[in-house]
């Protein structure tokens, strides 16, 4: 992302960081997923850390998003996005289950 | 930022509509950001349902390892393949634009393949999205990707069009800049989709 609204990157060198980390973090997942060697819990919060990690790698990688050239307004949208995104995922998951639980006993 | 700008073959004089890019390029960005909290809401139905499969077939028995991990790949593989396209494009080498515009376009139909062949298996063996919530929640979240995944094709398509008739204008390297921001962004929600429906959902 760049505030030129153009293609700037001029070496493909960072693609091929972003594909190295990606593959590196999503074998990870998989092949947790795959064998099953660790119990289900920890293999669950291990797949969470590591696409949450991906999701970083993407964003400065691919997406060349920093703190220092990436547009003030882009990041600051970004950041909203990711706000909203948490207060409707854990309000959503918060009442779902709360009442699925109530519904239960 | 200048250095590029002189390398597009370019026929407008260098200071008209420099701003009119980044308004756009701004504005892509509100809209991928809108359509990321689709897609968590999208999540969040989807994780609420997981339970409600009135008694027909659960991820387990329904997800493929395999197909997913393919999948995986010809997606983030299309994303790098995007990446060298943009740095032909800085680079203003239109012949390598095309040859990895190509290469990108193939590697995602390669995905809408694997997934359509993994949705009609599904249907044909009575898991469609009518079957049960989770089913639903499933057909929902994943198609509305493959979508997503479609219509970046069909854009990638137009571009490669573009590109071939008009050449590296200042017009067509912004849009393509914007459609390369739309498939990273694919991307990302792809790596959520594994993490959260496919791994789990073989646990």
């Amino acid at each position: 992302m760049d505030a030129s609204g153009l293609p700037v990157e001029r070496s493909i060198t960072p693609y091929l960081i972003g594909l190295g980390l990606a593959v590196v973090l999503t074998a990870i997942s998989f092949g947790l997923a795959a064998t099953g060697v660790l119990p289900r819990t920890t293999t669950i919060i291990v797949i969470a850390v590591a696409a949450a990690i991906q999701i970083l790698v993407h964003l400065r990688f691919f997406l060349h998003i920093n703190l220092s050239t990436t547009p003030r307004e882009n990041l600051i949208a970004l950041a909203f996005a990711a706000l909203l995104i948490c207060i409707m995922l854990g309000g959503s998951f918060w009442i779902m289950f709360d009442l699925y639980h109530r519904m239960m006993v | 930022m200048t250095a590029a700008s002189a390398t597009m073959t370019d026929i407008a004089p260098p200071s008209e509509g420099a701003e009119k890019y980044e308004e756009k390029a701004f504005g892509f960005w509100i809209y991928l950001m809108s359509d990321g909290v689709i897609f968590a809401l999208l999540f969040a139905t989807y994780v609420v349902m997981l339970g409600n499969t009135a008694g027909g077939p659960t991820g387990k028995e329904l997800f493929s390892l395999e197909r997913a991990a393919g999948e995986t790949a010809l997606l983030l593989l299309s994303s790098t393949t995007f990446g060298f396209a943009a740095v032909a494009l800085a680079a203003a080498d239109r012949s390598r634009v095309l040859l990895w515009l190509v290469v990108t376009v193939a590697l995602g139909a390669g995905f809408i393949f694997l997934e359509f062949g993994e949705f009609s298996g599904m249907i044909a063996q009575g898991a469609g999205p009518d079957r049960s919530g989770f089913l639903s929640g499933f057909f929902t979240l994943v198609g509305t990707h493959g979508l997503h995944v479609s219509i970046g094709i069909l854009w990638i398509l137009v571009m490669i069009g573009q590109v071939l008739i008009k050449g590296l204008t200042r017009p067509v390297a912004s849009r393509l800049a914007r459609l390369g921001l739309f498939w990273h962004f694919l991307d990302i929600i792809w790596v959520v989709i594994f993490s959260v429906v496919y791994l789990p959902g073989v646990l």
